[in-house]
């Protein structure tokens, strides 16, 4: 019966005009829910495989999906972070240390290349000529590269041409490596200012009482001071993967 | 008529409770502190004597579970005239995570499942704060990256702190000197407050955490790095173990650019109040009204 009638519908769709000669023209109309379901079923079918279609690309390769390369696929704890001491020791005295722009002096730790041989400079200098010629320099020194304020700033500017173990400034008054502050804040006036009160750069120690300042040159090549990229540590782990630690949990309670 | 069942079901409740602290003691041969505890106050509620017992109760616990006899757990109090505010200069961070992995090594957060109090989010310069489009995995060999801008996100210290107004045991509650801390042994796990925070700040031990002993900070508060059992919330407390003591928070002081400040907001000359005359300042949301004691500032 149910075939015969959608016969007579293609036949119908198609321009045969025999719905009048057919062998009962009223039950079929009732027994269809609406004209052109036929058409609803495939629409049906082609939405239903679109979506699956769509929700499968999403949980195969869309959301939450995380190739190899991209971060955050494992947890890192802080011992497997190299190169870093996460247990910082305060400088001795840093508890007893006054700083402030009236008590002047600040406690740093010793300045950078203070330790690596090449200091005192006097050690050379002391029986070497001055020259105060812009130069390439060769014989030593030849890995400094000055790129810090106008093209014809050089050596003598900030070192003491009579005594390279102190630095001058520009008022003639000469101070030691670890007051290098005063010489950077010559042209610095602002960060000097930001320095002093703690909001420029690193401080260690006592938010009520003493602290250890770094000296611009721990943070900035005097020479060519703008601030390095660095590397960063990893990322958290997503979710997805944070559940490893949970899952054996889960087994061990079910195999007991 | 209603005062009247009141109090006799407060009385009730009571008798209840003494009746099974009494078993309880009676059953283990002396008093057991968290059943106690669990029966009758909360530890701030208790005498300095009883204070004592449960924090020697818990060191013991503590230094038996990782077999370390140099764990201690200290109550160190809040103190006077100092309410602690925290800034950040994004004009400086460069998203480099050494707070993040500073933060783990202080506060013995568990390494597996990992749990971060400090995210970083990186955003895109062109698009300013957009929480949405951050990413807190990104992974490039080198950082800063020219286009983007980092913003460190940990609990916010907030003077009107809504995980605070959730909390249904009262397990969470600010300081005086302005931290908001959590009792591990007073959560229930609802996560309540997680749901409650609008900075995500507050983190929950989905199972037993693990830290190997000889990566345990010994140097522990009761309410803060306190090795935290499974099932409780817990979130950053600005180093709680060593501000109260005069230290900077562990993540300060490891900041390699030095973007990170903390002090007293009550100090006229301090470094926050400092920063909050001179610099560009904003607090995250503040169309929420969570008066957050974190502030990000701009030192250029």
């Amino acid at each position: 019966m149910h075939q015969q009638e959608v016969v007579d519908i293609e036949q119908n769709e198609e321009g045969y005009m025999e719905k009048k000669t057919g062998p009962d023209p009223a039950p079929p109309k009732s027994d269809k829910l609406l004209p052109g379901s036929s058409s609803l079923a495939v629409l049906l079918v082609v939405f239903m495989t679109v979506s699956f279609l769509v929700l499968f690309s999403i949980i195969r390769g869309g959301v939450g999906h995380v190739t190899e390369s991209e971060g955050g696929i494992r947890a890192f704890g802080p011992t497997e972070v190299t190169g870093i001491d996460f247990e910082i020791e305060l400088l001795p005295g840093t508890r007893e240390a006054i700083s402030g722009p009236e008590e002047g002096d600040y406690l740093v730790p010793p300045p950078p290349w203070s330790e690596s041989g090449f200091f005192p400079c006097s050690d050379c200098h002391s029986e070497m000529e001055v020259n105060p010629e812009h130069r390439v320099l060769e014989e030593m020194h030849d890995d400094i590269e000055l790129v810090h304020g106008p093209a014809d700033r050089w050596c003598l500017d900030c070192h003491n041409p009579d005594d390279r173990d102190v630095l001058r400034l520009v008022n003639g008054r000469l101070i030691s490596f670890d007051e290098s502050y005063l010489l950077c804040g010559q042209c610095h006036g602002t960060i000097f200012r930001d320095w002093r009160q703690g909001i420029h750069g690193r401080r260690q120690g006592y938010w009520n009482g003493g602290k250890s300042y770094l000296l611009c040159a721990h943070c900035h090549n005097p020479h060519a001071p703008a601030f390095h990229t660095i590397a960063p540590l990893p990322p958290p782990v997503r979710p997805q993967f944070l559940a490893q630690a949970a899952q054996e949990e889960v087994q061990e309670a079910s195999h007991e | 008529m209603s005062e009247k069942t009141l109090d006799r079901r407060t009385l009730m409740i009571s008798a209840g409770l003494s009746t099974m602290a009494g078993i309880s003691a009676a059953a283990s041969g002396k008093s057991v502190g968290w059943v106690e505890r669990l029966l009758n106050r909360r530890f701030v509620e208790l005498s300095d004597e009883r204070r004592e017992e449960i924090l020697a109760e818990l060191e013991e616990a503590c230094r038996k579970k990782y077999d370390r006899d140099d764990i201690t757990v200290t109550d160190t109090r809040a103190l006077d005239g100092v309410e602690f505010a925290y800034g950040l200069d994004l004009s400086r961070c460069v998203g480099c995570r050494r707070c993040v992995y500073a933060c783990v090594h202080e506060n013995n957060q568990s390494r597996d499942p990992q749990i971060h109090w400090i995210r970083v989010l990186e955003m895109k310069k062109d698009n300013g704060i957009d929480f949405a489009e951050s990413d807190i995995y990104y992974d490039p060999e080198e950082v800063p990256e020219p286009e983007n801008f980092y913003l460190p996100v940990a609990c916010q210290q907030c003077r009107n702190p809504a995980c605070v107004k959730v909390c249904p045991v009262k397990a969470t509650w600010q300081e005086p000197d302005g931290i908001v801390v959590i009792d591990p042994d007073w959560c229930l796990g609802c996560r309540c407050c997680m749901s409650a925070c609008p900075y995500g700040a507050r983190h929950f031990n989905w199972t037993e955490p693990t830290i190997a002993a000889n990566e345990i900070n010994p140097d522990t508060h009761i309410f803060g790095n306190r090795p935290r059992p499974k099932g409780v919330v817990e979130k950053c407390t600005f180093c709680i173990q060593r501000t109260r003591k005069g230290r900077y928070p562990a993540c300060v002081e490891i900041c390699p650019v030095g973007a990170r400040k903390f002090g007293n907001l009550l100090d006229e000359e301090g470094e926050m109040r400092y920063l909050m005359r001179e610099k560009r300042v904003f607090v995250l949301k503040e169309e929420l009204n969570t008066k957050p004691r974190f502030y990000y500032f701009f030192a250029t």
